[in-house]
């Protein structure tokens, strides 16, 4: 059992309380009378809680039951900062704890890599994004790439020299290492992707989304035989005038995932992935006085995949019971990742949480 | 770093010459990098005296214009904040689009890192730059946290008017500097609640370091700095004794009724503070694997000479360590390192610093902007196989920029929205490298004309290259091939 995590970070902290709606609670009108949205565009998942109108592409998905939705993933005393709860959630770190790996790499601490993952290619993970934290970390080797053609360009220009002799110098040992690294995993790579064909449905052209999530494609119908690969779509910071941008966002965001299911199943491969978002953080459950929404806490996110297990995990949190005036998680996200750890690669993971308490969001 | 400021123009050559290969090595770690023309005159003289000519007179000042508004207040800014915005909500774009919000503390924060990396360029004292940014990454605060961005420039000040002055000094102004105070929360750590995380750090990075103190000295702490805080509209430190918790305390094995500076002062009586400085400055200067025994002989010299920096930087430089052949080109440029020595280096004219800043911040080093409290991690984490490649890319551009065109600040761009501009201008020009092999030393800029081939190679290379570097080529395939050896990341 080895399945490709395709993570999925939505950059700038994604307003929860917008994206899966408790849209039969009254506290939400009372917290967002302007910014709400409308009981009637809602698409409702069940009696209390649906979808934002622009995720309707990713019913599809919900209706053949391989989306799941995790209400309310956060962790103890959050961190408002874009930049250190980044770096709690990339690292699985508590919030008081400053880690320099990431989960992902964590995940494989001591661990064999699944079978298969790596071989032949010289590559464990490929980052299509700025960011690669968490897939960063002795135990995995990640490329980063913002594409591919240019990746393979320019290991080509930097091609190794296997006579080489480092003289005891343990720096230039690295620097060797890191280059005979780089030249294994593009002659893995270039091959492999020159000999694969194009996803079967194009991917919108507006943002880098969906070149992102085409190279994504491209690498996992190749056979490309990595663990996981990290794409983003960012701008989620919404602080003043947020629906025309939220709602914008979460239709680049639900057209490109839908895109990716069908080009997985098309290419019968969308049993071997798990696709998952995060966010730095949710937002507040209050709108601002901007039409916008400020730096938050717990947020729901989105699990899909052919062995995914559809429906709602977690509970939302209350409404009524804020703290500080922001929602309290409802799942540990390393709860998430302990889940994902075990049920994509085989590896029962913790975390340093005080108890694992798995999710049951994937089939066995 | 003109040759002229720093060292006599034409100096009489020493009995005891250190030679060429010897004052590059000096200079690649006490500088950002030399020129052929910085190494000659260095190279003529005895070791020792360029060592002291290194550490000799000395001024706090920097030589690049402050930024205009280093004086606001936080009320001042906030002020000028909510015009900004209150600005771009009303006007619309010709398009009938909200405007773009241009916001005063993200221009500042431009500006504030531009100021540093053109200073580290034209400084006519690089050596107090590279303790500017030893203490930055000793002592981190980060534009991420601090929105107040004049504190951080005053910072900066204070660090450089510390370059090498005296750690003990500088460990006290720390501990009420404004930007500290805001970046690990002592601003709002009062009696009633201290905050723990100024003096969990002060101890765990800025002395003693982990395992030599317990959580409960930690707690003591605390509670002694309780009170210093910021005042609201000159940005400027105050001591609130109301919100200062007075009681009795325990630490490290004493008790009194400690303030700040008794717990600063008690640091300073620990043998481990001047171990822990030293072990950071021997792996900034001299080699990754601190000598446990030169740690010792360099911490007592620390503190008998009551924690004054020159003569520990002056016995770290005269150590057999630092001076052995074998440690030339062991440690591994930081990207600030590589981007202003290669500017320097290539006499690179660069008239906006933020495309520089950029490179910075691909390669994983943005000045003000540490990862988080420890600061940049350094040592082989600089090396990965993307930082690798972009270093080779950029590496180019700086090529193609000294030997064909300008340099353009397009080109340097990281921004994903801009690829389809920026594929377009690449389609534009050579193809990469390739243009090298016809560039005639004419195109070289004057830091770098007139050295002949050997000697350009052992400017640009603290050892024999791994790849091949034909001498026979012209001088700027020379440079070029030089620069995408391997050897060049080191130093």
């Amino acid at each position: 059992m080895s399945r490709i995590l395709l993570l999925v970070e939505l950059k700038g902290g994604n307003d929860g309380l917008n994206t899966v709606i408790p849209y039969a609670d009254p506290h939400y009108r009372q917290l967002r009378p302007g910014l709400g949205v409308a009981r009637e565009k809602v698409l409702q998942l069940d009696e209390r809680v649906g979808l934002h109108d622009k995720l309707e592409p990713l019913m599809e998905s919900w209706k053949a039951r391989d989306l799941a939705i995790v209400q309310g993933v956060g962790y103890p005393n959050p961190n408002r900062s874009h930049f250190r709860s980044i770096e709690i959630w990339d690292t699985a770190s508590s919030s008081t704890q400053t880690l320099s790996e990431g989960w992902v790499a964590r995940a494989f601490e001591h661990a064999p890599r699944p079978q298969g993952a790596g071989r032949g290619t010289g590559v464990d993970s490929i980052v299509i994004d700025t960011n690669s934290l968490p897939l960063m970390g002795p135990d995995l080797r990640t490329i980063v790439m913002q594409d591919a053609e240019n990746f393979l360009r320019q290991a080509q220009a930097m091609k190794d020299n296997p006579r080489v002799n480092d003289g005891g110098n343990p720096a230039l040992r690295h620097l060797l290492a890191v280059r005979r690294e780089i030249n294994a995993a593009a002659a893995g790579l270039s091959d492999k992707l020159h000999a694969a064909p194009p996803p079967v449905q194009e991917y919108a052209n507006e943002g880098p989304l969906g070149r992102e999530l085409d190279l994504a494609t491209r690498i996992i119908t190749a056979q490309v035989p990595v663990v996981a690969v990290k794409i983003a779509l960012g701008g989620f910071d919404t602080h003043a005038n947020q629906a025309p941008v939220q709602e914008r966002l979460l239709g680049l965001l639900a057209g490109g995932l839908a895109t990716f299911r069908r080009n997985m199943i098309a290419a019968g491969r969308w049993d071997d992935v798990l696709v998952l978002t995060y966010s730095e953080f949710g937002r507040r459950a209050r709108q601002n006085a901007s039409g916008g929404t400020d730096h938050g806490t717990a947020a729901p996110h989105f699990v899909m995949g052919g062995k995914v297990k559809g429906g709602l995990h977690g509970a939302y949190p209350s409404l009524a019971d804020l703290q500080d005036g922001d929602l309290r998680h409802t799942v540990d996200f390393r709860d998430v990742y302990s889940t994902i750890a075990r049920g994509c690669w085989g590896q029962p993971v913790s975390f340093g949480q005080r108890q694992i308490q798995h999710l049951d969001f994937i089939a066995a | 770093m003109g040759a002229t400021a720093l060292w006599p123009v034409r100096p009489s050559r020493a009995a005891t010459a250190m030679g060429f290969d010897e004052a590059r090595h000096l200079l690649s770690r006490a500088t950002f990098g030399a020129t052929p023309a910085e190494i000659r005159v260095v190279e003529a003289m005895d070791y020792g005296s360029a060592v002291d000519r290194l550490l000799g007179s000395w001024h706090p000042r920097a030589l690049t214009a402050a930024p205009s508004w280093i004086n606001e207040g936080p009320a001042q800014l906030r002020r000028l904040q909510q015009e900004a915005q209150a600005e771009a909500k009303e006007k619309k774009g010709v398009d009938g689009k909200p405007l773009r919000i241009v916001r005063p503390v993200q221009e500042q924060a431009r500006e504030l890192r531009n100021w540093w990396v053109e200073e580290m360029l034209v400084t006519d004292q690089p050596l107090v730059e590279r303790m500017t940014l030893f203490w930055h990454n000793h002592f981190t605060s980060s534009l991420a946290k601090v929105s107040y961005v004049p504190a951080l420039y005053r910072q900066n000040e204070l660090f450089r008017r510390e370059a090498f002055g005296n750690f003990a000094r500088l460990l006290k102004a720390v501990a009420r500097d404004p930007a500290m105070l805001l970046y690990l929360d002592g601003a709002g750590s009062v009696a009633r609640q201290p905050n723990e995380n100024f003096a969990r750090e002060l101890l765990e990075l800025f002395t003693l370091g982990e395992g030599h103190y317990s959580e409960a000295d930690i707690k003591n702490a605390a509670r002694a700095f309780t009170g210093w805080s910021i005042e609201r509209d000159t940005g400027a430190f105050v001591n609130h004794i109301q919100q200062h918790d007075g009681g009795e305390k325990t630490f490290l094995g004493q008790a009194g009724r400690f303030d700040g500076d008794d717990i600063v002062a008690i640091l300073l009586r620990q043998p481990r503070t001047a171990e822990r400085v030293c072990e950071k400055l021997w792996r900034e200067f001299v080699s990754l694997s601190p000598d446990p025994a030169e740690i010792r002989r360099l911490a007592g010299i620390l503190r008998t000479g009551g924690y004054e920096m020159k003569p520990v930087l002056r016995a770290l430089f005269l150590s057999p360590a630092f001076r052995d052949p074998n440690n030339r080109g062991t440690l591994i440029k930081s990207p600030v390192d590589l981007v202003v020595g290669s500017v320097h280096l290539l006499g690179l004219p660069v008239p906006e610093k933020t495309q520089l800043v950029r490179m910075m911040q691909g390669l994983g080093q943005v000045p003000f902007d540490p990862p988080n409290v420890k600061g940049w991690a350094g040592g082989e984490s600089w090396i990965t196989t993307y930082t690798l490649l972009l270093r080779q890319q950029f590496m180019r551009r700086m090529i193609e920029a000294t030997t064909v065109s300008s340099m353009d600040g397009n080109m340097m761009s990281m921004r994903p929205d801009r690829r389809a501009e920026r594929k377009e201008a690449m389609e534009r020009r050579p193809v990469e490298g390739r243009s090298l092999r016809d560039a005639s030393e004419a195109k070289l800029g004057p830091t770098l004309t007139g050295t002949d081939a050997a000697a350009l190679v052992r400017t640009f290379l603290p050892r024999q290259p791994i790849d091949q570097v034909d001498t026979g080529r012209t001088p700027g395939a020379i440079v070029a091939a030089a620069m995408l050896d391997p050897v060049y990341q080191l130093k």
